[in-house]
């Protein structure tokens, strides 16, 4: 942090400007000019909420997509259709049971067994072939997409949380004030809140497993120089495996939330590829944190571009995009 | 993927004689075609054969020659046939109605200008990075058309989207479509051939193959593939524009994620080593797309399983052989007439 502000000292004061607005406009009461220029308020914290709840998800789905990258150099454009089988056994599960927590280790199990399975069969064959592991994950979305088609057919499928998470609660912010005096607060939706707080956790979680367990030492030396790390005798396929399977987990519990928030339906497979394609060219192939800052732009910029620029959001996501690969190709936090 | 393109043996004689027979057997068989075919083998099968052979064949130039797989290109075709919708005529009211030797022309600048800023973005990071990148502006591409309704008319797109009424001949009849995909079918073969024994070709093929010598030569790397990029965009402009001639309309369906990875599909069945590659690969799936229906039902599944078929047709080669039915061919051509003890050819 304080290296980050010695080399670059115009980005620091402008990073910490936006963090301030961004700060006084959630919590102060907005003057009268400000809501005549750009709105009420409320509209403004429920796209910064969504936003950054819809970055959690965007980071669940992409550090596994990431982590798999940064590892085996293995772009799996799969990533997607494993969000959403996830996303179909969690519904699956979650209706058969009727408990909504239990969609999530079945999804992680299910999927991440899937991703062994992949990794063991397709991906340790053609070991160093970047493109055409590459070629192979697009076939097998393919497949995987009409084979979920077939399986659940075309229907949008809702996984509905339990009644204890359903329905609104008051944050403490205040959105607008009557004209009698009194205080508006903002009403938001719990399960989200809970949903983001989870995926905090887990990308703790996993800063922590990789930077202070030994396994972790594994995989990030494994990163750095894969032969190195077969030629010093530590049993890298396991490795890989065991990598494959989380990232691919990750996805299936991100499948279970976006099932949550959004819905489940064929399509939504290319829409979540697409989605951390964007966040990791955006913070860096490889990098967790990068993962965690491209998802929380993107979240954002998607949710503030839907509000504010209706027709334009995409290009927003876009701009973004090519911004940073125009000023830093290896992405906001990926090294060169 | 691609091995470095052979150089043609040195052989004497006209032209005439340099071809070899097989392809004066193809060409005479392709010209009087439209003698013997149906109107729907003519316009359906052979028609979107040829152009979907020339916006996979603007794939192979990239991949093949330039190492850099680009999925951008049937966005690119896609934003030609936009362009000659808007700007020309069409049924929706947003269209311009100019005439065609100024919204074809335009068109293809338009998508050329395109595809090399796309390129100039790709160039920025290179081998499977470029997939990802080129992935991710296509389906921007297709999403941002789907919402803008202002240029691009959302969801349904532009219908009645005709060819111009050229020298009195109706374009869009079964011959005269046939024609006109076969006639920029084979010239954009020939241009890619010619170009890629070139010297941009071969400096080009140079820099897939050792980046930082071609450097070190004095050749500048990034305008190679960024001028690489150009050239193919203006081959899938051209197969753009025949595209949406032929269904007279164009929506974001048809540039969408599905359409993006089947022109990757296709070259790769194909073959990425020379231009007849990409030509072979979308007759398979035509065919493949036409009569798939009818196999399915006959082995007793749904005919919607179609993908199913593509996508494990897809790994099958991917798996076994990766440079396609073409490599398949030149290693049986090789193994022919060998003898399998010595190795020895007869």
């Amino acid at each position: 942090m304080r290296r980050f502000a010695e080399r670059h000292p115009v980005w620091t004061v402008i990073l910490l400007a936006v963090a301030v607005i961004i700060l006084w406009m959630t919590f102060a009461i907005w003057p009268e000019w400000l809501v005549d220029a750009i709105g009420r308020k409320k509209v403004f914290l429920n796209a910064l909420f969504n936003g950054i709840t819809l970055g959690g998800l965007y980071f669940l789905v992409a550090s596994g997509f990431t982590l798999i990258f940064g590892l085996m150099r293995n772009v799996n454009l799969a990533h997607g259709s494993l969000y959403l089988l996830g996303g179909y056994i969690g519904y699956y599960f979650a209706t058969w049971t009727g408990y909504w927590m239990i969609a999530f280790p079945e999804a992680f199990i299910i999927v991440g067994a899937r991703g062994v399975l992949l990794q063991i069969f397709v991906f340790r064959r053609m070991e160093g072939q970047d493109l055409r592991q590459t070629l192979v994950t697009i076939g097998i979305s393919i497949v995987m997409a009409d084979l979920m088609l077939w399986g659940f057919g075309g229907d949008f499928y809702n996984i509905t949380p339990p009644s204890w998470l359903s329905g609104p609660i008051e944050t403490g912010l205040v959105s607008s004030v009557k004209r009698s005096g009194d205080l508006v607060y903002l009403k938001y939706p719990f399960v989200r809140i809970v949903i983001f707080a989870a995926a905090v956790a887990i990308g703790i979680g996993m800063w922590l497993l990789l930077n202070r367990t030994q396994i972790g030492m594994l995989i990030r030396a494994g990163v750095d120089d894969r032969d190195m790390l077969s030629a010093t005798g530590a049993r890298i396929q396991l490795v890989f495996v065991g990598v494959f399977a989380f990232g691919a987990g990750l996805a299936g519990i991100a499948g279970v939330v976006g099932g949550t928030f959004q819905s489940v339906a064929p399509g939504e497979d290319i829409r979540f590829l697409l989605a951390s394609l964007v966040v990791v060219i955006v913070g860096g192939m490889g990098s967790i944190p990068g993962a965690a800052i491209g998802a929380l732009l993107i979240g954002l910029a998607e949710q503030f571009g839907s509000v504010y620029f209706p027709t334009y959001a995409v290009v927003l996501t876009f701009l973004i995009m090519v911004l940073v690969l125009a000023f830093r190709p290896q992405g906001l936090l990926g090294r060169s | 993927m691609a091995l470095v393109e052979e150089r043609p043996k040195e052989r004497g004689g006209t032209l005439v004689e340099r071809v070899p027979p097989s392809y004066w057997v193809l060409a005479v068989l392709l010209l009087i075609m439209p003698a013997f075919a149906s109107d729907f083998t003519l316009f359906q099968i052979f028609g979107w054969t040829f152009i979907l052979g020339m916006i996979a064949l603007s794939l192979m130039f990239l991949a093949g020659y330039g190492g850099m797989v680009s999925l951008v290109q049937m966005t690119i075709a896609g934003l030609a046939g936009y362009m000659v919708a808007i700007l020309g005529s069409s049924a929706i009211d947003i269209s311009m109605g100019w005439p065609w030797y100024i919204n074809i022309p335009l068109a293809i600048m338009i998508a050329a200008l395109f595809g090399t800023i796309v390129g100039a973005l790709a160039v920025r990071t290179d081998g499977i990075y470029t997939i990802m990148i080129t992935l991710a502006i296509a389906s921007a591409f297709f999403y941002f058309t789907r919402q803008n309704y202002v240029i691009f008319n959302g969801f349904s797109g532009f219908n009645g989207v005709l060819p111009p009424q050229l020298f009195g001949v109706d374009w869009r009849s079964a011959t005269a479509f046939y024609y006109l995909t076969l006639f920029w079918a084979v010239l954009s073969f020939l241009v890619v051939l010619y170009v890629s024994r070139a010297p941009f070709g071969l400096a080009l093929q140079g820099v897939r193959d050792n980046p930082r010598r071609m450097a070190a030569l004095g050749f500048n790397v990034n305008a190679h593939r960024i001028a690489a990029y150009t050239f193919a965009s203006v081959i899938a402009a051209i197969g753009g524009i025949l595209l949406t001639w032929q269904s007279a309309q164009i929506s974001p369906g048809t540039a969408g994620i599905g359409p993006v990875i089947d022109i990757l599909v296709i070259a790769v069945i194909g073959g990425m080593r020379r231009p007849i590659g990409p030509f072979i690969g979308a007759f398979i799936y035509v065919l493949l797309k036409t009569f798939a229906i009818d196999v399915l039902i006959a082995l007793g599944l749904s005919g919607d399983r179609f993908q199913l078929l593509i996508g494990l047709s897809f790994l099958v080669i991917v798996f076994w052989s990766p440079d396609g039915i073409l490599g398949l061919w030149d290693r049986w051509q090789e193994n022919r007439g060998k003898d399998p003890l010595t190795g020895d050819r007869s």
